[in-house]
C-alpha cells in the first residue's frame, strides 16, 4: 500500500480558493446561522469558575436575546471538573456538554489517569468527549501506542461521542496529519479535531482541509461518515464562513450539519453575532451591543 | 456501548442546494463608448476604411460595441506614426523609458477593477480570473519589464543590445489585456515602437490601455493599435517598414506569418498551438494533482494555449483518480461570467463554440466516453459544461489535435518510459505538468519532456521573470524573463 501524501503548496493554494467565495445575503445570513448552531463554544482557563460557566451555559442556550432567530449553540466545551455544572445548566436545552480529557492538553501522564479523567467526565454528564493524541509517541512512530490509548478511550467514553484532538501544530506536516487523522477513524474517533488552542497554530484551512480529505475517502471507502472539528484560532464571521464553503465543496451537503461539523471557540460566537445585527439592522454595532459570555 | 457508526451505502457525496450562495454579481460599471476608432499617433481616431464591427458579450450575447476595422491606409498610418516615432523613443535615455514603463504598471494596477470588468464583459472569462489572474499579471509583465529597460547593457554579458524598430504584434482572444502587456512591455523596454492588433472579438481593453498611454504621456507613435480581422493582420504582417513581428494564435495562422516573412527580413516570433501532456504518477499526492487537472484544463474553459488537455495517468491509480475528479467537477461552478462565483464562464465566441462542439462528436465518434457534470448553463450566451473523456487511444483525434475549450482527453500509462514517449508523441510542445511526490523523478522527467515549460506539482503558474514558449509546432521564441528580451533586440 502506497502511504498517502500532500503536496503542501498546492493543498495551502486549494484552501486560499474557498476565501475567494463571495457569500453574500441569503446566504451570508443562513450561512451566520449554521456557524452558530455548530460552535461548541469553550472556555478551557485555568481561571474558569461555577459562575464563569453558568454564564456560558446562558450565552449557549440563548446567543442573544435581541436575535429571536438565533439558534442555540451545538455544545459548550469546558474541563471534566465543570461538566457537573454545565449538564445541570443545560438540562432540555438540547445543548450538549463537551468535556476535554485524558489530561488535556498535553497529555503527558499514564493512560490509567487519561481514563480515570475520561470515566469522571463521562459520569458527571458529558456528552461528548475530547481527547488529545500522545503526541510524543506519534512523532517517535509508536503508531500502536497512538492506537491503543484511542481504542481504550473509546470504550471508556461508553455512549458519548468522543472526538480525537490531534494537536496539528506540533504534528507540524500534512503528511503527519494525514496519518494521525486514520489512526484515530481506524481506532474509532466519531470526530477528528484539529488542536486544542493551547498550540500555535492551531486549525488553519489548509490543515482542516487535509482532515476533510482523510474523511471523504474513509467516508467514500467504507459509508461510514466521521465529524470534523476545527479549533482555535478561528475568531471572525468572514474566517468560519470561508470554513463553511470549504466544507460544502469537499464534503457536500451532509456535512453543512452540527452533527458532523463543529467550530471548536470561544470568541467567534460574538463576531457572529454582530454581523446579524448588521444583517438584520444594516448597522454595524458596538461590541458592547453583545453580552459576554 | 457507543453509538453503532452510520453508514451510507452506497456511498456518495452529495453537492446539492443545502447551502446555495447567492448571486455575487461584480458591480462596478464600466463605461463603454458605443463605438471605438483605432489608436495611432497618440490619438484615437475613425478609421479610413469607415468600417465597424461589433464586438459582443459572450456571456449574453449582447452587442458591447463597434470596432473599427483597420484596411492597408489604417495600417500604412499606424506602421508610418510608429516608424517616425522611432529614433527618438530609440535615443531617449533608457531610465526614461522606464518610467514610462512603471508609470503603466501603476496606472493599470490603479484602474484594475475597471479593466477587470470590462476583460469579463468582452472575453466571457470569469471575473475571479480577470481579477485575480489576467490584470495583476499585466501589471507585473509592465513592472519587471520596466526594470530591464536601463539594465538591458547587463543581460548579455560581452554584448550590447540594440533595439530593432518597428514591431508588428497580433494577439490571441483568450487573455486580451494580458497578452498585450506581454507584448508591449519588452518591445517598449528595448527601445522599440510598436503597432499591435488585438483579436477581433476582444479588442476593447488594449483601447482601454491605449488611454492610459495617454494619461501617462507616452510620446505619440511608440505604440499604436489597429484593430480588425485576419485581413488587418495580414497587412500589418506584410508591411515593409515592420522590422519584427511577434504573434500569438494558432498554428495554422502562425505558418501563414512564416511563409509572409521568409526572405523579408523581419525577425519573427511565434507562441503557437498546444497539446500539452499533465502527467499523474502513482506516488502523487493524489487529490492535489486533481485540482491540478482542473487548474490545468478547465481555468479560463480551457482557451490556453499551454492547457493541459492529455492527461496521462498512471494505470495504477486510474480509476481512483478518475472518481476524485468526478467529485471535484461537481462543485465547479459553470454560468455568469460577472459571478464573483463563477469558476467556467462563457465560451469566447460562437464560432469556438461550434469548433468545440464538433470536436466532442468526432471523440464519441472515435469511440471514447463522455462526461460531464450536470449544470444548469445560462439560457443566453455561449456555454459548455466542462467535458472530460476516459477510453481516448493516443490516436483519436482529440487526443492530437488542439480543442481550445473545457474538454479533457483522459489516457494512460504503465511506467515512466511510456509516459515519457506519450507525453513527446505530439507535433506540439508548449508545456507539460508532472505529478510526483518524488523528487528525482520529477527531475529525471522533466529534462525528458519536450516543452517549452514543465510544472512540477503545479499548473499554469506564470511569472514575468520565467520565460515562455514552445518547440515543434508550438512555435519559437521566448517571452518572459531574460530570455524574452532577445526576441526585441539585436545584439552587437
Amino acid at each position: 500500500m502506497t502511504r498517502i501524501t500532500v503536496d503542501k503548496v498546492a493543498v495551502e493554494a486549494r484552501a486560499a480558493s474557498f476565501t475567494t467565495r463571495s457569500i453574500k445575503q441569503s446566504a451570508k445570513l443562513q450561512g451566520l446561522g449554521m456557524v452558530v448552531a455548530m460552535t461548541d463554544l469553550t472556555t478551557l482557563e485555568g481561571k474558569d469558575s461555577a459562575e464563569k460557566v453558568r454564564a456560558l451555559c446562558r450565552k449557549a442556550i440563548c446567543p442573544d436575546p435581541a436575535l429571536k432567530s438565533v439558534p442555540s449553540v451545538a455544545a459548550i466545551c469546558v474541563y471534566p471538573r465543570w461538566v457537573a455544572e454545565a449538564k445541570a445548566q443545560l438540562v432540555g436545552s438540547g445543548v450538549s456538554v463537551a468535556s476535554v480529557a485524558t489530561a488535556f492538553p498535553s497529555g503527558q501522564v499514564d493512560l490509567k489517569t487519561k481514563l480515570r479523567d475520561v470515566e469522571d467526565a463521562v459520569k458527571a454528564g458529558a456528552d461528548e468527549i475530547d481527547m488529545v493524541i500522545h503526541r510524543g509517541a506519534f512523532l517517535s512512530g509508536d503508531y500502536t501506542v497512538v492506537s491503543d490509548e484511542i481504542r481504550a478511550t473509546k470504550i471508556a467514553c461508553g455512549a458519548a461521542h468522543l472526538k480525537v484532538i490531534l494537536e496539528t501544530g506540533e504534528l507540524e506536516t500534512y503528511d503527519n496529519v494525514v496519518v494521525a487523522s486514520e489512526l484515530a477513524i481506524e481506532a474509532g474517533a466519531d470526530f477528528i479535531k484539529t488542536s486544542t488552542g493551547k498550540i500555535s497554530p492551531a486549525a488553519t484551512m489548509p490543515v482542516t482541509l487535509v482532515m476533510l480529505e482523510v474523511i471523504r475517502r474513509h467516508f467514500l471507502s467504507t459509508g461510514q461518515m466521521i465529524g470534523m472539528k476545527p479549533a482555535g484560532g478561528i475568531q471572525t464571521a468572514k474566517q468560519a464562513l470561508h470554513y463553511l464553503v470549504m466544507v460544502k465543496e469537499t464534503l457536500g451537503d451532509a456535512w453543512l450539519d452540527p452533527k458532523w461539523f463543529r467550530f471548536g471557540a470561544s470568541s467567534l460566537l460574538n463576531d457572529v453575532l454582530l454581523q446579524l445585527h448588521r444583517q438584520e439592522t444594516g448597522t454595524y454595532t458596538a461590541t458592547y451591543d453583545v453580552t459576554e459570555s | 456501548m457507543s453509538p453503532s457508526p452510520e453508514v451510507k451505502n452506497p456511498p456518495e457525496l452529495e453537492f446539492g442546494n443545502a447551502w446555495e450562495y447567492a448571486a455575487a454579481p461584480e458591480s462596478v460599471k464600466v463605461d463603454i463608448a458605443d463605438k471605438y476608432g483605432m489608436f495611432i499617433n497618440g490619438a484615437f481616431v475613425a478609421p479610413m476604411s469607415r468600417k465597424y464591427m461589433d464586438t459582443i458579450n459572450p456571456g449574453n450575447e449582447e452587442v458591447l460595441s463597434k470596432i473599427a476595422v483597420a484596411n492597408e491606409d489604417d495600417v500604412e498610418r499606424a506602421v508610418a506614426a510608429a516608424k517616425a516615432a522611432f529614433p527618438k523613443w530609440k535615443r531617449l535615455k533608457a531610465s526614461e523609458r522606464a518610467k514610462y514603463l512603471f508609470r503603466i504598471a501603476r496606472r493599470l494596477q490603479e484602474r484594475a477593477r475597471e479593466f477587470s470588468v470590462l476583460e469579463t464583459l468582452d472575453g466571457g472569462k470569469p471575473i475571479k480570473e480577470s481579477r485575480d489572474v489576467d490584470i495583476p499579471e499585466a501589471v507585473k509583465h509592465f513592472f519587471y519589464h520596466a526594470g530591464w529597460a536601463d539594465k538591458l547593457d547587463y543581460a548579455f554579458p560581452g554584448r550590447k543590445g540594440r533595439p530593432l524598430g518597428v514591431c508588428a504584434q497580433i494577439i490571441p482572444w483568450n487573455f486580451p489585456l494580458l497578452m498585450a502587456a506581454w507584448k508591449i512591455a519588452p518591445a517598449l523596454a528595448c527601445g522599440n515602437t510598436v503597432v499591435l492588433k488585438p483579436a477581433e472579438t476582444t479588442s476593447l481593453t488594449a483601447l482601454r490601455l491605449a488611454e492610459i498611454f495617454v494619461e501617462v504621456g507616452l510620446p505619440p507613435g511608440v505604440v499604436n493599435i489597429i484593430t480588425g480581422a485576419g485581413d488587418t493582420g495580414a497587412a500589418l504582417v506584410a508591411h515593409k517598414d515592420v522590422q519584427k513581428v511577434a504573434f500569438t494564435g494558432s498554428t495554422a495562422v502562425g505558418k501563414a506569418i512564416a511563409q509572409e516573412c521568409a526572405g523579408s527580413g523581419k525577425r519573427l516570433t511565434l507562441e503557437l498551438g498546444g497539446k500539452s501532456p499533465n502527467i499523474i504518477f502513482e506516488d502523487a499526492s493524489l487529490d492535489q494533482a486533481v485540482d491540478g487537472i482542473v487548474q490545468g484544463i478547465f481555468f479560463n474553459q480551457g482557451h490556453v494555449c499551454c492547457a493541459g488537455s492529455r492527461l496521462f495517468v498512471q494505470e495504477g491509480v486510474m480509476q481512483e483518480v478518475l472518481a476524485k475528479l468526478e467529485v471535484r467537477m461537481q462543485s465547479l461552478r459553470v454560468g455568469d461570467p460577472m459571478d464573483k462565483n463563477t469558476d467556467l464562464g462563457a465560451i469566447n465566441s460562437l464560432g469556438q463554440l461550434a469548433t468545440i462542439k464538433r470536436y466532442l462528436e468526432v471523440g464519441e465518434a472515435e469511440g471514447a466516453q463522455r462526461h460531464q457534470p450536470s449544470v444548469k448553463l445560462p439560457k443566453r450566451g455561449y456555454y459548455l459544461p466542462p467535458t472530460w473523456f476516459t477510453g481516448v487511444q493516443p490516436s483519436h483525434t482529440i487526443a492530437r489535435e488542439e480543442i481550445f475549450g473545457p474538454v479533457l482527453s483522459v489516457m494512460s500509462f504503465r511506467t515512466p518510459e511510456e509516459a515519457i514517449a506519450r507525453a513527446n508523441n505530439t507535433p506540439y510542445g508548449l508545456a507539460a505538468g508532472i505529478w510526483t511526490d518524488k523528487g528525482s523523478k520529477i527531475f529525471d522527467i522533466a529534462s525528458r519532456l519536450k516543452a517549452g515549460v514543465v510544472w512540477c506539482n503545479t499548473y499554469n503558474r506564470f511569472d514575468a521573470a520565467s520565460p515562455f514558449g514552445g518547440y515543434k509546432q508550438s512555435g519559437f521564441g521566448r517571452e518572459g524573463g531574460r530570455q524574452g528580451l532577445l526576441s526585441y533586440l539585436e545584439l552587437v
